[in-house]
């Protein structure tokens, strides 16, 4: 008689079917060690192109100036700030997954916390060129740097907002490149000692460092990982909340808030794990990883979508009750007159449906584990993401206080929205190398929870499971 | 760069390698290293190996961070170049928390990571020898250290005796060197270090 279950009725295995080391192995890297489908090239080429697009747009920005893009005034910061708070938001979730969910020790991070890492470093690169080149002289972009000058001895204000965005962005690259890095290495050295072909050997090689998997080097990554964890765990929420002070910090009605942190962060992380979502379920049906990222992972990142969508709405809401409560005339006409009416009263209420009410479905249990409907509820999610942006940056700016300056009825060019496909084409061109020639799971990692969850552990308890009270308590008080 | 002899079991499985870990250490054996495809949790324990003061390192490169950032932003804003920024005060210590936090973070990150990289010597283009291809992949390969008192053959015996799957004897560089996967270099000559080992 079976006194005591071991398996869980509450938790899902991590990992799918009975494996063991060798067949993680195999399965993770078979992709990397054939040739690509035509699927993979039919992407490849799709983005390399759309990368073009994005050169040639920042080319004709550079010759002819921001006047490329749309702006004037007042509407100065259009689609390329909305498209830098929304880059710099997707990346949020890759550090939540690799990161914080370490400290937490959720166990379910291993599956897909490899390809979340790489989807924030590509993320914080394409966040990084709107900055940049918004800068209208992008050759004078080094006078950020803080360093003894030519300049008069000008230094950069260390009190602006704008330059506390160059410290974060740029630390938070270093540091998610870092981490990312350090946990790519002994799956890299797999690689290499699985190579074939000179050409691979070379590349591994140099790329693996010269990884040996000793014991006290895994002792130092383990401690490496986890500080790097422990770093960067405040360091995405400061992130975002120093972004959200490039508009809080200032005085235009309808920036000019202080929910602005801690509502950025949540909305960060909720576009994120929606990135992530779109990118999980392309990869695993492609790559044939279902029983690594399974139904489980996907319902568990939902779970996060509703929570931090949620955290969202009430944001919005307690925005607007600020807006009539504080009696601040200009912050209530921001809000009230051209926020949720006006002439861009539509992209609020896209905002409003796609980020506060739809992700409300996931409340159903059903709703969450149906791939198709996630995939769909990925994307309506970020493109809610993308107008709560641009709904916080261009109807809080186009009306000014003087109605002599009110701009026209701002639209992006060609120009700039080719900007915007750029990103997309640099970020998908980077994924696509990246599933290609790196593991997208973290091999090691799953071998590491292999034994601890699934059909493995089930055959481990067998044994404890069939004994009897009796037998167990000999078993466990004899040794 | 010292050449030495070491006599290499694989084990398949963790929970056959912690007892025979335990045995040969008792039996006294020197164990060199244990080359695991992923961190074997309480190995480092089992093979005496004290814990890794990386941590203690990173919280100094922490506060290293820190203090450049503070002193570095208030001598610029206070001495080197006063500016008046909305007549707020030259010394606006709350204005200056997210760049020093930042720094600590950067520096400490950063020098955690050099500093992992020289410790466990990993760099690109360094080299080591690996007594087993498969301890990437599926294998624990248990490395025996001989000296001058060791039986090999008794060791090898007795390694398969604690269930390793593979035993063998090398010679082999203990250290690094700057060489490429793709190409073999002979590092020594194995007849003649046979002979001296």
């Amino acid at each position: 008689m079976s006194s005591i279950n071991y398996e869980s009725f509450v938790r899902e295995p991590l990992v799918d079917g009975d494996k063991n080391y060798s067949k993680v192995t195999e399965e993770i890297v078979y992709t990397i060690e054939t040739k690509p489908t035509r699927l993979w090239y039919i992407g490849f080429y799709i983005s390399v192109a759309l990368l073009c697009f994005g050169v040639y747009s920042i080319y004709r920005e550079v010759v002819y100036g921001v006047g490329q893009w749309n702006l004037g005034r007042t509407v100065g910061w259009g689609w390329d700030i909305t498209n830098f708070v929304w880059w710099i938001g997707i990346g949020h979730a890759g550090t939540l997954i690799s990161a914080i969910l370490l400290l937490f020790r959720q166990g379910w991070r291993t599956g897909v916390n490899r390809a979340a890492e790489a989807m924030t470093i590509f993320a914080v690169m394409a966040a990084g060129q709107f900055p940049i080149w918004h800068m209208g002289r992008v050759w004078l972009a080094f006078f950020v740097m803080p360093y003894p000058n030519t300049r008069g001895s000008l230094w950069p204000n260390f009190n602006s907002p704008l330059l506390w965005d160059v410290f974060a962005i740029s630390t938070y690259f270093t540091l998610s490149l870092l981490f990312w890095y350090s946990g790519l290495i002994p799956d890299v050295a797999t690689l290499r000692d699985r190579a074939k072909t000179k050409i691979r050997k070379l590349f591994y090689g140099i790329a693996s460092f010269g990884w040996t998997g000793s014991t006290k080097h895994w002792q130092r990554h383990e401690s490496l990982s986890l500080v790097l964890a422990g770093l960067c765990t405040p360091l995405v929420l400061s992130v975002h909340t120093i972004v959200s002070f490039d508009f809080a910090t200032s005085i235009v009605p309808g920036w000019h808030t202080t929910i602005f942190p801690p509502y950025f962060v949540a909305g960060a992380v909720f576009s994120g794990f929606a990135m992530v979502q779109t990118l999980m379920i392309i990869t695993r049906k492609v790559m044939n990883l279902q029983d690594y990222i399974t139904l489980g992972h996907i319902e568990a990142m939902n779970k996060i979508i509703v929570l931090t969508g949620s955290i969202v709405g009430c944001a919005y809401l307690t925005e607007l009750f600020m807006a009539w409560y504080g009696a601040n005339m200009y912050e209530y006409d921001a809000f009230f007159k051209y926020r949720l009416a006006g002439p861009y009263g539509w992209s609020y209420w896209i905002m409003m449906t796609c980020n506060v009410v739809s992700p409300q479905l996931f409340w159903f249990k059903k709703l969450r584990r149906n791939i198709e409907f996630t995939f769909i509820m990925s994307i309506v999610v970020n493109v809610g993401m993308w107008f709560e942006r641009f709904v916080i940056i261009v109807t809080s700016i186009f009306r000014d206080y003087l109605p002599s300056s009110w701009s026209l009825y701002y639209r992006p060019s060609i120009y700039e929205i080719g900007f915007y496909l750029g990103t997309f084409g640099l970020f998908f061109t980077c994924y696509f190398l990246f599933s290609k020639y790196f593991p997208v799971i973290a091999i090691w990692e799953i071998k590491h929870v292999l034994k601890t969850t699934g059909e493995n552990y089930k055959e481990q308890m067998q044994g404890l499971e069939k004994m009897s009270p009796e037998e167990f308590y000999n078993e466990t008080h004899h040794h | 760069m010292t050449i030495k002899k070491f006599v290499v079991g694989c084990f398949d499985d963790e929970k056959v390698l912690f007892p025979a870990v335990k045995s040969i250490r008792n039996q006294g054996y020197k164990i060199q290293d244990v080359y695991t495809p992923f961190p074997v949790h309480g190995l480092d324990k089992e093979l005496g190996m004290r814990d890794t003061s990386l941590h203690t390192a990173g919280f100094i490169y922490a506060l290293l961070g820190l203090t450049t950032a503070l002193g570095f932003i208030s001598w610029i804003l206070t001495m080197d170049w006063v500016q008046n920024y909305g007549g707020k005060p030259h010394f606006s210590l709350a204005a200056w928390i997210p760049i020093m936090f930042e720094l600590t973070v950067l520096f400490s990150g950063v020098g955690m990571t050099l500093t992992f990289c020289y410790l466990c010597q990993l760099a690109p283009f360094v080299k080591k020898h690996h007594f087993h291809p498969a301890a990437t992949d599926d294998k624990f390969v248990l490395v025996i250290e001989c000296t001058s008192n060791t039986n090999v053959q008794e060791a090898e015996q007795f390694l398969a005796a604690q269930g390793a799957q593979e035993v063998n004897v090398q010679v082999a560089e203990t250290g690094w060197w700057l060489g490429r996967y793709d190409m073999d270099r002979k590092l020594f000559d194995q007849k003649a270090s046979v002979a001296t080992a």
